[in-house]
This record gives C-alpha cells, structure tokens and sequence, in this order.
C-alpha cells in the first residue's frame, strides 16, 4: 500500500495500518520532509467541542486517541490539557454555546458553561471594561481541550510506523498515478515507479492537485491560513481562547511566545505565504480581546494551505477510482484530528470501507444532501 | 500584497477588490436540469495549482467585474481585462 503525504495523517495512517490492522507493507511518499506542511504549520490546539452529529463523535474519539498518544507512540507529545474557553458576546451566542455544550454533554463529552463572571475570574486580562469592542457575557470551557506539540506527532507517529517496517521515503514526490480499468495500480514520482494494491492521499492542501492525476474533481478550493507567534513572554494565558466575534484563537507555547491565528485570507492559492493585510486584521482581533498584549512584537507568522470544503467538514472515504482513497478537505481542524483520522483512515483503506466514526465524511454528501455544516450558515461561509 | 491591475484604475492593493471565484466555470442554463449538473456546478472546483482565470471586483474603485490571470502557486498576476467582455460572449452563445 502506498500513502502519498508524510504529514501527520499519512503518518499516523501508516501506523495504524500497521499497529491495527497487521499491515506493514506500507510506503509512505512524502515530496519534501516529513512534517513540513499542515502538521507543523497550526496552531496546535486539540479539542472536541462540535455540535453536528458526526463531527461530535469523530473529534471526541481524536481527544481519547490524544489522551493515550504518548504512551502508545512512546514518543511525548506534550499533550497539555489547559482547558479551552470559546467566549459569547450576545445572548444569542450563549444559547448556541449552551446549545453546544449540551450537544457534548449528552455525548459524555466535558462542557461547562460560564457566566461573565467566572470568565473573568479565569481569564482577568480580557478586556472587560465599556470600552471593549464585543462585551464577554460568558463562555463554553472544554477542560480536556488544549495543545499539542506539533512536530513531535509528526516524529512520534513516525518512529511508531517505521519501528513496525513501514517505509517514508522522503524527497519523492508524486508526478501521476497510473489507472487501468476504473482502478489505481501504480504511483509514478520523481525517484521512479511504484506499484500499489492501494494508495491513499493524505495531503491536505494539496488534495484537488493530487485527485486530479486520477481525473477527480473534488468539491475543495485550496487557501491560505496564517499563523503568528510573538516575542517570548512569563507564563500569561493559562488556557487556549477562542474569541466569539472574529476568527481568532491564542494560547501561550511553553516557550513563552503567544501563539494565535485568524481567518483564512480570502482567495485561493498554494504559495504557502500570507497576506499581510491579514496580519493586520488579526493584530487587531488580539488587541481587542486583549489590550495589554498591544505592544508585543510578532516574531514569527507564516501561512499553510488548506482544503477548505463546502460545508466545513472533511473526506475520509472511497473514491469513484477503485483502490484509491482520499483524507482530505480539513479546513480548519486537521491537526487536532490526526489521530482519529489515521485511525480511520487506515480503517477505510485495510478494510476497502468506512468505519462508523467516518461514514459521514463521504463524498457524495452534497448529492445526498447530508452536509456537515457545523456552523450552521450554509455551503461555502467563507465566501458568504 | 497581492497588486491587482484594473483596466480602468490602474494597479491597486487586493483589499480594493471582491474576490469572485474560478471564471472558467460556465454557469448551466437557467432552465437546466438534473442533480449532477447543479451539484457540479455549485460543489466541484478544478482548484489548479497553476495559471487561474478567476473573477475580482472593484468594489471601492470603478466597481467593474475584471477576469484576472493569476498563477495560484506563486500569485503572479499575468494580466486582467474587464469581464463583461467575455461574459457577453457566453450568454451570447448560450441564447
């Protein structure tokens, strides 16, 4: 079996192939280094906060697979459990977060919803006062949520898959793949061809690029997000937040940078660079939640491409090409999702079919009118 | 920052601009049916990595719908031209 991407999803699809399926005849192919995309390009944050059911069941599995990942890779991955609070600025906000939390709560899944003041005695440093651009009337706090150090799932996953005889080549990157009768049979890349029972594509971002060689088109337009860390600063955000009235979300590294990001930034492409009027918006996102961090410097941003979906939600699933199969479309959320979608992933390929966690992430939901809009605003919001 | 040439104002900032999507996709006619056309239209992007005909507009400029030629790998804009030109050309095909 070949899977093209030696980012976090390819890898962890390699080991649990092997690790649970028994099957360690596996290449993975990665083009550059293992972990130089998505993995180590997020903002590491780990949660299961969804309110669709689907989404629901599939990001809580990825949280228990976080909870026991160090131990199962023998690999610390630096899980931190430092609590998530997504904040509410109208009424109407906080009866979608109760809403939510209620949703998770019927799943055995922790929520807990706050009122203004306990977000203020969790969270002083927010802006509070009259003069805040979206008054914080409370929050929705997932104790179990956190962070993640990113690359060391990349390595941990790949330790893990090559201890069981899983091949990643690196420096090999796909260039077409060979189709006979309606079925994939070979993978030709830069270093030569490679014949494959199956092959599996884990390279978000890169999805539409890679499906087209097998004359797919799929229902995913490629953009850019941007992430930001600031100069090193003591220990200041205890938790992960998420502000309510923009995209924004920060946390603190345990090196002391803030760690924060936006939007997308509004136009396809796969430069891999942000737009600088986006770091200007989510400066200005940050400082209105957070006034005191205004003259902190930025010392590092930069931007990874994404599949950004029509409903929001991802592919782990069969394709109309036989053998081959796709993970992919992740928008916002992959990182958090690499353990369950390896494990899933692996699932679909081993077996020639989904599991039950990812029989939702098809993609004929469209036809079928099945979407996972998780925001509830309809097809394509970021273009809304 | 990504310049974008406009035919009637000249070179400015993307933030002038409304990004409209992939301008090689034809809309079906009105009174199409079947699910697989519509689906298609509205759901399936060839999301080339590569040279992009995409629409942009104006909005606070001339206010024109352009047709730009972007390469979407390294956001080199080739050229850009006002749409209705061409779109003319397809409803006129499509009468």
């Amino acid at each position: 079996m070949v899977i093209i991407g030696g980012g976090g999803h390819g890898l962890a699809t390699a080991y649990y192939l092997a690790a649970n399926h028994g099957i360690n005849n596996v290449a993975v192919l990665e083009r550059a280094y293992i972990g130089s995309g998505n993995v180590g390009r997020n903002t590491t944050i780990v949660r299961s906060n969804y309110a669709i059911n689907g989404n629901t069941q599939f990001f809580e599995y990825s949280l228990k697979l976080w909870e026991g990942l160090s131990e199962a890779l023998n690999f610390n991955v630096m899980l931190s459990q430092r609590g998530q609070i997504v904040l509410g600025h109208s009424p109407l906000q906080i009866d979608v977060l109760a809403r939510k939390g209620n949703t998770m709560r019927l799943n055995g899944i922790d929520a807990e919803l706050l009122d203004r003041g306990q977000v203020m005695r969790l969270l002083p440093y927010l802006d509070y006062s009259t003069e805040a651009r979206f008054p914080i009337l409370g929050g929705l706090l997932q104790r179990r949520a956190g962070t993640a150090r990113h690359d060391a799932v990349a390595w941990g996953y790949a330790r893990a898959a090559d201890s069981y005889g899983v091949d990643i080549i690196e420096q090999c990157e796909v260039t077409g793949l060979v189709i006979q009768n309606g079925r994939v049979s070979a993978v030709d890349t830069s270093r030569g061809r490679l014949s494959a029972g199956r092959v599996g594509l884990a390279v978000a971002g890169h999805s539409s690029h890679v499906a087209a060689m097998a004359g797919l088109r799929l229902p995913i337009e490629s953009h850019l997000l941007q992430a930001f860390v600031s100069e090193p600063i003591k220990p200041f955000v205890d938790h992960v937040i998420s502000y309510g009235a923009e995209f924004f979300y920060i946390s603190q590294s345990d090196k002391g940078g803030l760690v924060f990001g936006g939007h997308i930034d509004g136009f396809n492409s796969y430069t891999q660079r942000g737009q600088f009027p986006k770091v200007q918006s989510v400066a200005e996102s940050a400082v209105a939640l957070m006034p005191s961090i205004s003259r902190l410097r930025l010392l590092r941003h930069w931007a990874g491409i994404q599949d950004m979906t029509p409903d929001g939600s991802p592919f782990i699933c069969r394709t109309p090409v036989r053998d081959l199969y796709l993970n992919g479309g992740w928008c916002y959320q992959g990182f958090k999702a690499t353990p369950a979608a390896g494990w899933c992933f692996a699932h679909t390929i081993a077996h020639d079919e989904e599991h039950a966690l990812n029989r939702c992430y098809n993609l004929e939901r469209f036809e079928r009118g099945q979407e996972l809009d998780e925001d509830g605003v309809g097809n394509w919001t970021y273009k809304q | 920052m990504l310049r974008i040439p406009c035919p009637v104002c000249g070179v400015r900032d993307y933030t002038e601009f409304l990004y409209g999507g992939d301008a090689s996709k034809r809309r079906p006619a009105h009174e199409a049916s079947g699910l697989q056309t519509w689906h298609d239209y509205v759901f399936l992007f060839d999301n080339v990595k590569g040279a992009h005909r995409e629409f942009w507009q104006h909005v606070v400029g001339c206010r024109q719908w352009l047709i730009v030629d972007r390469d979407t790998a390294t956001n080199r804009v080739a050229g850009s031209r006002l749409a209705r030109t061409e779109t003319s050309a397809y409803e006129d095909r499509d009468r």
